[in-house]
């Protein structure tokens, strides 16, 4: 089974990428942190510093392991710097050229024995992967946000994944202290094939006027013991990323459940995409970031 | 608050012993009717709040038609304590007003639920109230993803969890509320709606054909 040693991630300026990164590094891994621009990462990399710093002022982690984590962890802009990565998981643009472009020039970068991993959330590993002649050391790797805190992956196998590949990247997400949980190559996988439907019921029912955004989410809180609303939630998701993940699985599922309501694209239409632009189910006063 | 209480006896918002039905007087401005007790109106009370089951509240009071279609309304609400089947009352009650329902009989009926502790979300009356409506057909999904292999129900139930931060999964959910109880709340829902994401699973399907009749 391939021994994983050093990791590389792809994206690692975006929120996905900075996260994993931090992921593998705190576990003791050898991590390079890849993306297209310098300044970006650099910015990453200050953020990461404050992320640990934050852990060292609240006692959950000394300095020297603070230090000795930042000495694990460089970035560069270069993606020759990959190749004897033996574990490289991209979290760049949800988007299946950037990805599939990508994967073809990892494959021909990195040595045979690299595994690939996709953290993508609505495309299909499989289709990911088939630009590669290494389609057997492609598999999903799917992690929560934010990264650096969710401890859950869903792990998936594309067609031609080796069951070797599979158990070796299973295995590497253990030794992070990640949980992670086994689903088939389907659009969303468990977690927004289960989400992303049932919040479209949620935005239904305001449009059929079952109740006020406000008594649905209070309802779902209070019935469920759920954190948080639906309505809630897509708000602070953005309801352009909503309709962008229904855009993403309804045309594959033809579940009519996936398909974006119309008061949702009204609402994009609107202007009214939930936290980020001030309105979405609610209207915020103040820009304070979620949870801050 | 004071409220009386007209109960036959089988109520699953307020079954025997819950406190609430201590706290009830022999007489007062609002009435409750549990368990399927036979409701009388009475405009001279502040509010009458009928509890019920799978059914709307026109069930009760009757709905307009021509022209009065779409104007219903006094002050008897409809009331549900949430229960996800087998499992215990929750502290929620979905609270069911029609277009003009008295804001005084709302108001009265708000005020006298959360006085007793209880979270109240009002909604209007259609099949499912809010919560059947939305979380019903993601157990269906669930439990037919488990047929088609995408996932173990252990595996969906810790993606829940963890991923989402939800107390249980979908399907140790729907299987502790009992699958013959989901299967009976769906096919009432598919019923009016007519939409697949209503038709009971398979697994429902079974274990209704499997329950004592
Ligand atoms: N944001 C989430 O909630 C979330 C959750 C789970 C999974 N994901 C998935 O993670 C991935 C990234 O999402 P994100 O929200 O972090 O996006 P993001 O836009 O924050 O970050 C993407 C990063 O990828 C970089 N990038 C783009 N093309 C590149 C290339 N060819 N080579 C190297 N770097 C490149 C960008 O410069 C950017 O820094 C997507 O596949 C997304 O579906 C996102």
């Amino acid at each position: 089974m391939t021994r994983i040693r050093k990791v590389g991630v792809c994206g690692a300026a975006g929120t996905m990428g900075a996260g994993i990164a931090i992921v593998a590094a705190r576990a003791g891994f050898e991590t390079v942190a890849y993306d297209l621009s310098s300044d970006a990462l650099s910015q990453a990399a200050e953020n990461t510093a404050g992320f640990f710093e934050k852990s060292v002022a609240r006692g959950k982690m000394s300095k020297s392991d603070r230090d000795a984590v930042l000495a694990r962890l460089t970035s560069t802009n270069d993606l020759a710097d990959l190749g004897n990565c033996d574990l490289v998981i991209e979290a760049v643009y949800e988007d299946p050229k950037v990805k599939q472009d990508l994967l073809a020039t990892l494959d021909a970068t990195c040595a045979d024995h690299t595994i690939l991993a996709s953290n993508t959330s609505t495309l299909s590993i499989t289709e990911i992967a088939s630009g590669c002649s290494r389609q057997d050391r492609v598999v999903g790797m799917h992690f929560c946000l934010p990264a650096q805190l969710m401890r859950l992956i869903e792990m998936s196998p594309g067609v031609n994944t080796s069951d070797e590949t599979f158990q070796a990247a299973w295995a590497w997400t253990e030794a992070v202290g990640q949980v992670p949980v086994r689903t088939q190559d389907k659009p969303g996988f468990i977690l927004n094939a289960l989400l992303v439907p049932f919040n479209n019921e949620a935005i239904r029912a305001v449009e059929a006027g079952v109740a006020e955004p406000a008594d649905i989410d209070h309802a779902i809180k209070a019935g469920l013991g759920y954190k948080m609303g639906p309505l809630e939630l897509i708000d602070l998701v953005g309801l352009d990323t909503q309709v962008r993940l229904c855009e993403a699985f309804y045309p594959i599922t033809l579940d009519p459940r996936a398909a974006a309501p119309a008061l949702l694209r009204r609402m994009v239409a609107a202007g009214r995409l939930g936290r980020k632009s001030g309105s979405g189910f609610y209207n915020y006063d103040d820009q304070a970031m979620y949870g801050s | 608050m004071s409220y009386m209480i007209v109960n036959s006896g089988g109520s699953r918002s307020f079954p025997t012993g819950d406190a609430f039905l201590e706290h009830a007087a022999a007489d007062a401005d609002i009435v409750l009717y549990l368990g399927g007790a036979k409701m009388r109106a009475d405009e001279q009370k502040t509010a009458i709040l009928v509890e019920l089951g799978g059914e709307c509240l026109g069930v009760h009071t009757g709905e307009g038609e021509g022209t009065n279609a779409g104007k219903e309304g006094s002050n008897i609400l409809g009331f549900n304590r949430y229960r996800n089947g087998h499992d215990e009352p929750s502290n929620l009650i979905e609270l069911v007003r029609q277009p003009r329902t008295h804001e005084t009989a709302l108001r009265a009926a708000k005020t006298l639920f959360t006085t007793a502790g209880l979270e109240v979300a009002v909604c209007s009356d259609q099949a499912g109230r809010i919560i059947d409506r939305l979380v019903r057909p993601k157990y269906n999904a669930a439990l037919r993803f488990l047929d088609e292999g995408l996932a173990s129900a252990k595996d969906m139930d810790l993606t829940c969890r963890m991923g989402l931060g939800y107390p249980d999964g979908p399907i140790e959910r729907v299987c502790r509320g009992g699958l013959a109880h989901h299967h009976d709340v769906t096919e009432a829902l598919f019923r009016i709606y007519g939409t697949a994401g209503y038709a009971p699973a398979r697994r429902a399907v079974v274990a209704k054909q499997r329950a004592p009749q």
